[in-house]
């Protein structure tokens, strides 16, 4: 489907066994096989059902809102002094971010294979807080797992979910953050798996959830190319986003990857720099290897044990990356470059301060990559950033970087 | 002849049950696992489960996940757990001793090197848990030249025409896990496994062994006789668990630590 420049690889994956390239695949304990193949006969059976789709987009229009707008933020444009920055606004989905596109669509395909209780793994909390949302409206048991770090640095979050009659299950092991909660889901789902359904939130783990995920956000590249023809009368110039997992990243960038004119940036999080080690980059810094059911670019020493990454941004903080990102990271398709706390904090108040939207801060980092590249770029250039969350979950995170108390 | 099949072939003539214990490498350090290697021997171990420990042990329980941690806490690495077997080959070159762990370690290192340094070391097989057959061709090509079976696991999960295929492709043992679920949960379904090991028993020749819910020797003896063979993994890291933070260990307290598996082997043996 798409010819990269300087490269005879068609990007068109994955093929049946899950593989983008090298990437990707099925690595996980044979317990789990069986409920890996019925989630893909489900998926290719109702994937081909346009019944399935109307259904999924009945729900994004009238449940999370959807279109969300494709906005001109002129006064950042202005301040930048380049090109017109536009922000595709995942952040006033319902839930706050693009992350219900995605568990809307697999809590449908819970509901078709009759699974009684779902789970996730969250890390800045916008993942279970999507998951607690559908388990609620479809009356499903719902339980959360999260690192004990993560706990704490996104307090409302956990008590969003609480609220919404998830169970959160705080995670102690390891590293406390979105990794462990993953493992620990993965344990559950191995020991329930008779009634249990998997929601994972990014694209990463075992074929197929990264297609499927990368399906279902694929909602906001649609969406941003028909706007961009409508109010800018042809395709934007470049594609910016964050990517942790890289589930907001690929829902942008997919449905773009054949328009070769579209330049696109996946950021990650520097941290406090690429040069100290400290950071969750691994596309920028990081080796190939397999964690969570694919091979992918991990943070990974040379004895092959998982490091721990930092992020001021818990969505962001994570060793791996949807392996999808990792093809087109070696095919040189997309960009990946990676912002550090302090630049995506300086985005944060930014935005806010010029444009009355306070984002996320994982969004933050594309914002800050954003701001900069426009500077650099002709007047008459387009560039979209996805606005991938709010940032009200954020603010306590913030006011105690700035020694404020609430 | 491949140790593992040496071994298994003996105890089938002798109308022996295989025991074979599960310990992490390097916990709590790497001269302690040599020392309870030799002692594992001594109890009657048939064959010896190194664990390779990795910091994302996404299919075991509390118990070898805190053993894992005991284990990289020191720093332990793929390099040095196969000195580990080095030196335990140095007193003992009859005993298989089975690799067991996650991808990545071996992934970091290449296949190439780590069959390689696995054969001169005296590795006999090696199982990777997160590694199903249609992904592991490479490895288990590389392995298979240096002599080294590869075993896979079998889940209550596993479709028949699944277990077919995983049937053919292990070598050496077929490993069924007894449950769903991590290393070290609680057994409760003597009957499934029965039947699940007699649908298995007409797939394949190799001997079956059990693992994941053995708890101590009733256990042992009673899923024993489903099989072939039982592993014992979580009960006994939970001894070795005992050994931490000493500054000194004495023989005493090795030889205490393993009873689980004398016990055990008396009560299969009976």
């Amino acid at each position: 489907m798409f010819e990269a420049k300087g490269s005879s690889v068609i990007l068109d994956g994955p093929d049946e066994y899950g593989h983008f390239g090298p990437y990707g695949g099925i690595f996980v304990g044979e317990t789990l096989i069986a409920a890996i193949e019925e989630l893909t006969a489900t998926y290719s059976e109702l994937s081909s059902n346009e019944e399935f789709w109307r259904e999924f987009d009945n729900e994004l229009k009238y449940y999370v809102g959807r279109p969300s707008p494709l906005y001109f933020a002129e006064s950042l444009s202005n301040a930048c002094g380049g090109a017109k920055i536009y922000l595709k606004r995942e952040d006033l989905n319902h839930t706050g971010a693009h992350k219900v596109n995605n568990t809307i669509g697999q809590a449908l395909l819970a509901k078709h294979m009759g699974k009684t209780r779902i789970i996730a793994e969250t890390g800045a909390g916008q993942h279970g807080v999507a998951s607690a949302t559908v388990a609620a409206r479809l009356g499903l048991e719902c339980c959360v797992y999260m690192g004990a770090e993560d706990i704490v640095r996104q307090a409302p979050n956990v008590y969003r979910m609480k609220l919404l009659g998830a169970n959160v299950v705080a995670v102690d092991s390891g590293s406390r953050t979105l990794k462990d909660a993953m493992n620990e889901a993965l344990r559950d789902w191995a020991t329930n798996v008779d009634n249990t359904y998997y929601i994972i939130g990014t694209v990463a783990g075992p074929h197929p959830y990264p297609k499927i995920v990368r399906d279902f956000q694929c909602v906001i590249g649609r969406e941003a190319r028909a706007q961009s023809k409508e109010q800018l009368g042809r395709l934007p110039d470049v594609l910016i986003a964050c990517v942790g997992g890289g589930s907001n990243a690929i829902g942008l960038f997919y449905p773009f990857l054949s328009d070769e004119q579209v330049l696109m940036y996946g950021v990650e999080a520097g941290g406090k720099g690429l040069e100290t080690g400290e950071h969750a980059a691994p596309l920028n810094e990081g080796t190939p290897g397999v964690l969570h059911g694919n091979r992918t670019y991990l943070m990974t020493d040379s004895g092959g044990q998982i490091m721990e990454t930092h992020s001021v941004s818990a969505g962001l903080d994570y060793p791996g990356v949807g392996p999808e990102h990792a093809w087109l990271k070696d095919n040189k398709r997309v960009n990946y470059v990676a912002v550090t706390d302090t630049e995506a904090i300086q985005a944060f108040h930014k935005l806010t301060r010029l444009e009355g939207i306070i984002p996320a801060l994982e969004s933050s980092h594309a914002i800050a990559y954003g701001i900069e590249l426009a500077a650099t770029m002709d007047g008459s250039k387009c560039l979209i950033i996805n606005l991938s969350g709010r940032g009200d979950k954020d603010i306590e995170t913030i006011a105690k970087i700035e020694g404020i108390e609430l | 002849m491949n140790r593992i099949r040496k071994v298994t072939l003996k105890a089938k003539e002798e109308g022996r049950k295989l025991l074979i214990p599960y310990l992490v490498a390097g916990d709590p350090n790497l001269s302690i696992t040599v020392d309870l290697m030799n002692e594992l021997v001594k109890d009657g171990a048939d064959i010896i489960e190194l664990g390779i420990p990795f910091s994302d042990p996404s299919s075991d329980g509390p118990v070898i996940q805190r053993g894992v941690e005991r284990a990289l806490a020191r720093g332990t690495t793929l390099e040095e757990i196969l000195q580990v077997v080095s030196r335990f080959r140095c007193g003992n070159s009859v005993t298989p001793i089975v690799l067991m762990g996650y991808l990545n370690p071996i992934e970091i290192m290449g296949y190439e090197l780590f069959a390689q340094l696995s054969s001169e070391v005296g590795v006999d097989g090696v199982l990777v848990v997160d590694m199903p057959p249609a992904e592991s061709a490479n490895l288990k090509h590389l392995l298979q030249e240096a002599s080294i079976e590869m075993i896979y696991l079998v889940a209550p999960t596993t479709s028949h025409v699944r277990a077919n295929t995983i049937a053919r492709y292990s070598s050496g043992y077929l490993y069924y896990v007894s449950l769903k679920g991590v290393t070290g949960a609680a057994l409760t379904d003597l009957e499934s496994v029965a039947s699940s090991i007699k649908i298995l028993r007409e797939l394949t020749d190799l001997p079956i062994v059990i693992g994941f819910g053995i708890k101590d020797a009733d256990s042992a003896r009673e899923m024993s006789e489903l099989a072939e063979g039982v592993v014992i993994g979580s009960s006994l890291v939970e001894e070795i668990a005992k050994l931490a933070g000493k500054e000194q260990i004495s023989n005493t307290e090795i030889t205490a630590t393993t009873e689980l598996i004398r016990e055990s082997r008396k009560a299969i043996d009976n």
